[in-house]
């Protein structure tokens, strides 16, 4: 196997273990004296010590080794733990998730790591006497030494191992103990593999043949071996390589591979060396126990992009199987047909569902995030998540990330108070972000609420006029929310001063049109002084969606059902107006009537029917009625983009083939709310 | 685009507007096909005439008879669109007729274009002088912004 697919398994493993010691780091700050979380980080940190040192990253192997020392003082209590000691903590891990993000772009992973090993280095001087340094190096010799020499077997190696012994061969432990004068250790236990692999087959070398390779070992190794020799001839040949100080030979029999199988194998899984004494711990070991083993596999996303295309491939042609079958109307076919739909349309449901990736992976890098910020700002500000377990597809998670960056940055620099002035005004000192998501139909919604300031509309108000975006006229006539829309416009950016945080010139607009290119929508509420509350709406699934096909003058559009309220049939006489705006009631509202056909620019067709056909849309709030010619019927479509070259028409937000092949815009209803 | 091509043999495509020849870079030409019903698409640019379904991928198209101010015609039996494809933007383009693909060495493209009316000036990489033909060699670049 390659490098390479050992370098993809790094990176996903490694940045696990950097999630996990995030987490775990935050939780450590509100309860300092649970050891159970610092053993919890501790693994984590030495798991990475151990996969940066086999794949060759020693700038990575030489922090994560300093910062397992630090961790373990704080275990021992050698030093008191304080937030000073997290940041710097935390500033480790910044750092180590920089090199994977670089390893992961095909860099090197090189990043200079004095500084903060220094620091680190400094928290251990000053608060430990004894050097733990050296403890650990005492404790990790011991550790070896009361080994029992087994070593770790995968199942993989314990089936050969056993396969072995029933063909009637020999299987061997070797510990090779090197002179301390060695200098070419690389060299000497190359030879002993020369010697043995002459009389047996080497089945597992512990540390791995790339550790040895690059001397990361201590004076000695384990490699198991079967073989059908004596024990006594091994034992000879091996000594008889210079330099080899002394060789221990166990057997191994299958009754001591029963009683290691279980523990080993949880051991396996969560990649733990037992050199470390830490593991000894019977509670750690507990720990391990208790976490339930999922049965799941990574599968490349590319692969699953296929299928999806794939997928959508088939769903046009059962459009165009339904199409002919109806044409045909053969009940033989139309049968087929039907369970063919049937099926897909299961299919479909498992197809989007493996798509689905719980918001917790964007939601978990919040936490660091709030406290770095309100520790600069000097705010108190507690983060609280809610539907976490909430699921999206992929290709919205990926694109969700940055915009909830912007909106969480945007409350705690300009929302949540400064703890005197909020006591002043009666509020806790501690302000409240809170981050929640959660189904509605077929839509999620993310809410993002502070209890902060709130948003003072006419201070909008007059930057909106002083940037031009409004006059003072227009300004007059505006309601609270559509004030508070303002803040969405190109160019608008509420703050006095510019801070680090947010102002950086990339403005709320931004986050809205990534939002409304997911064919999503976002609204703010905001009450002054007791806070605000952004609430982003956001399509379940981008790739296929259920539309109402309608005929607007011979061309067909698509209009996406989640937008719908319902069809009706207008009496023309029912039209009023306001100035020149036809309107007409629904349900003790009044609506503004659309015509498509004004909107989309199609030739015209004098309607001389009596009554109107109406497909009434909303979004929030906002309704409409949009008159087509009529109504074709309801149809599971896949969106296709129109390119990079017709980006942006106005009121399509795509097309999609119909069964006959002919291409169909979709309404993009949110704009011609607007 | 021009630069890389100075001292080297160029393929290109040829085609009829209006009983002219012209001619495109054919590394950016990904096929030649036949009209297929087109959906027309509101809100752009006249020489825009709708999207195609080519083969499951929605492709926009372009009139070059239009985006080069000539007089529309109907379309026969001889239209070809030729689809474009650079690393951003897929685009087809309708065309009379579509003729051969031929070599052109650097010497044959003259750069002064001059002699042309100006509104399709602006979209000329320079004038081909190849076996007592002129053509004119379009700059795919600037056909693609509108």
């Amino acid at each position: 196997m390659g490098m390479d697919h050992y370098l993809e398994v790094f990176i996903a493993e490694s940045r696990e273990h950097i999630q996990t010691c995030n987490e775990n780091l935050l939780q450590l700050e509100m309860n300092p004296e649970n050891m159970e979380i610092v053993n919890e980080i501790f693994r984590s940190a030495h798991t990475l010590k151990g996969m940066s040192a086999t794949m060759g990253f020693d700038d990575m192997t030489k922090l994560t080794h300093q910062m397992e020392n630090v961790l373990d003082g704080i275990k021992n209590k050698k030093y008191p733990f304080s937030s000073n000691l997290l940041d710097i903590i935390f500033d480790a891990i910044d750092l180590i998730e920089k090199m994977v993000d670089s390893i992961a772009t095909g860099n090197d992973g090189k990043i200079d790591v004095s500084a903060i090993v220094e620091k680190l280095r400094g928290v251990e001087n000053q608060g430990s006497i004894t050097g733990s340094n050296n403890e650990i190096a005492a404790t990790r010799t011991m550790a070896i030494e009361n080994e029992t020499l087994l070593g770790n077997f995968n199942e993989f190696e314990l089936n050969m191992i056993e396969e072995s012994i029933n063909q009637g061969f020999q299987v061997y432990s070797i510990t090779v103990q090197l002179s301390d004068e060695c200098m070419l250790k690389y060299a000497r236990s190359y030879m002993v593999f020369q010697e043995v692999q002459q009389l047996g087959e080497i089945i597992k070398s512990d540390p791995s043949v790339t550790e040895l390779e690059k001397e990361q070992f201590d004076n000695q190794f384990i490699i198991t071996c079967v073989s059908l020799e004596s024990a006594e001839l091994l034992e000879q040949k091996i000594m008889d390589v210079s330099e080899v100080m002394n060789v221990t030979i166990i057997p191994i029999n299958l009754g001591d591979l029963k009683g290691n199988t279980n523990n080993n194998a949880a051991q396996e899984q969560l990649t733990i060396d037992e050199e470390e004494p830490i593991f000894k711990n019977p509670e750690a070991s507990k720990a391990i126990a208790k976490i339930p083993m999922n049965k799941t596999i990574r599968v490349n996303l590319e692969k699953l992009d296929v299928l999806m295309n794939l997928f959508e491939e088939l769903i046009i042609d059962r459009g165009r199987l339904e199409q002919i079958s109806q044409e045909l109307n053969q009940p033989v076919l139309s049968e087929t047909v039907e369970k063919i739909t049937r099926v897909s349309s299961d299919l479909q449901s498992i197809i989007l569902n493996i798509r689905m990736v719980a918001i917790e992976t964007v939601f978990q890098r919040f936490p660091k995030m709030v406290r770095q910020l309100s520790r600069e700002l000097h705010k108190k500000i507690h983060l609280e998540l809610l539907g976490e377990d909430t699921e999206l597809d992929r290709t919205v998670i990926d694109e969700i990330g940055d915009p909830l960056v912007h909106l969480i940055r945007n409350s705690i620099d300009h929302g949540i108070e400064l703890p005197e002035e909020r006591i002043k005004n009666g509020k806790p000192e501690m302000g409240t972000i809170q981050l929640k998501a959660y189904h509605r139909g077929n839509h999620v919604i993310i809410e993002i609420s502070d209890d902060g300031s709130g948003i003072n509309s006419e201070k909008v108000l007059a930057k909106a006029i002083a940037k031009g975006i409004i006059d003072s006229q227009q300004s007059k006539q505006l309601t609270e929310r559509e004030i508070y829309d303002l803040i969405f416009t190109p160019g608008f950016s509420t703050a006095d001063t510019v801070s680090d945080i947010s102002g950086r010139g990339v403005g709320l607009d931004v986050v809205k049109n990534t939002i409304q290119s997911l064919g999503g929508s976002i609204t703010v509420q905001s009450k002054e002084m007791v806070g605000t509350q952004f609430l982003i709406e956001l399509p379940l699934t981008l790739t296929i969606i259920s539309v109402l096909l309608v005929d607007v003058n011979q061309e067909t559009y698509s209009i996406p059902l989640s937008n719908i309220v319902e069809n009706i049939m207008l009496d023309k006489r029912a039209i009023e107006y306001v100035q020149t705006q036809p309107v007409f009631r629904f349900r003790n509202r009044v609506l503004p009537l659309i015509y498509l056909q004004e909107v989309f620019q199609v030739s015209d067709a004098p309607n001389q029917d009596s009554e109107l056909s109406i497909v009434i849309i909303q979004k929030g709030e906002k309704l409409a009625g949009l008159v087509v010619s009529s109504f074709i019927g309801q149809k599971e479509v896949v969106i296709k983009s129109l390119g990079n070259y017709l980006s942006n028409v106005y009121g399509i937000s795509g097309a999609t083939i119909l069964g006959d092949g002919q291409v169909s815009l979709i309404i993009d209803c949110n704009v011609l709310l607007d | 685009m021009t630069v890389q091509a100075l001292d080297q043999e160029r393929k290109i495509i040829t085609f009829v507007l209006d009983q002219k020849l012209y001619a495109l870079d054919v590394k950016y030409v990904k096929s030649i096909e036949r009209m297929l019903p087109m959906t027309r698409v509101p809100h752009v640019p006249a020489y825009i005439k709708g999207v195609i379904n080519l083969r499951g991928v929605i492709i926009p198209i372009a009139d070059l008879r239009t985006q080069l101010h000539l007089d529309e015609i109907s379309y026969s039996e001889t239209t070809r669109v030729i689809i474009i494809s650079t690393n951003d933007k897929e685009v087809g383009f309708i065309v009379d007729e579509a003729m051969d693909i031929i070599d052109i060495a650097p010497q044959d493209i003259e750069s002064n274009t001059s002699t042309y009316n100006t509104e399709q000036h602006n979209f000329f990489e320079g004038v081909i002088k190849k076996n007592d033909q002129l053509m004119v060699l379009l700059d795919i670049e600037k056909l693609l912004t509108y």
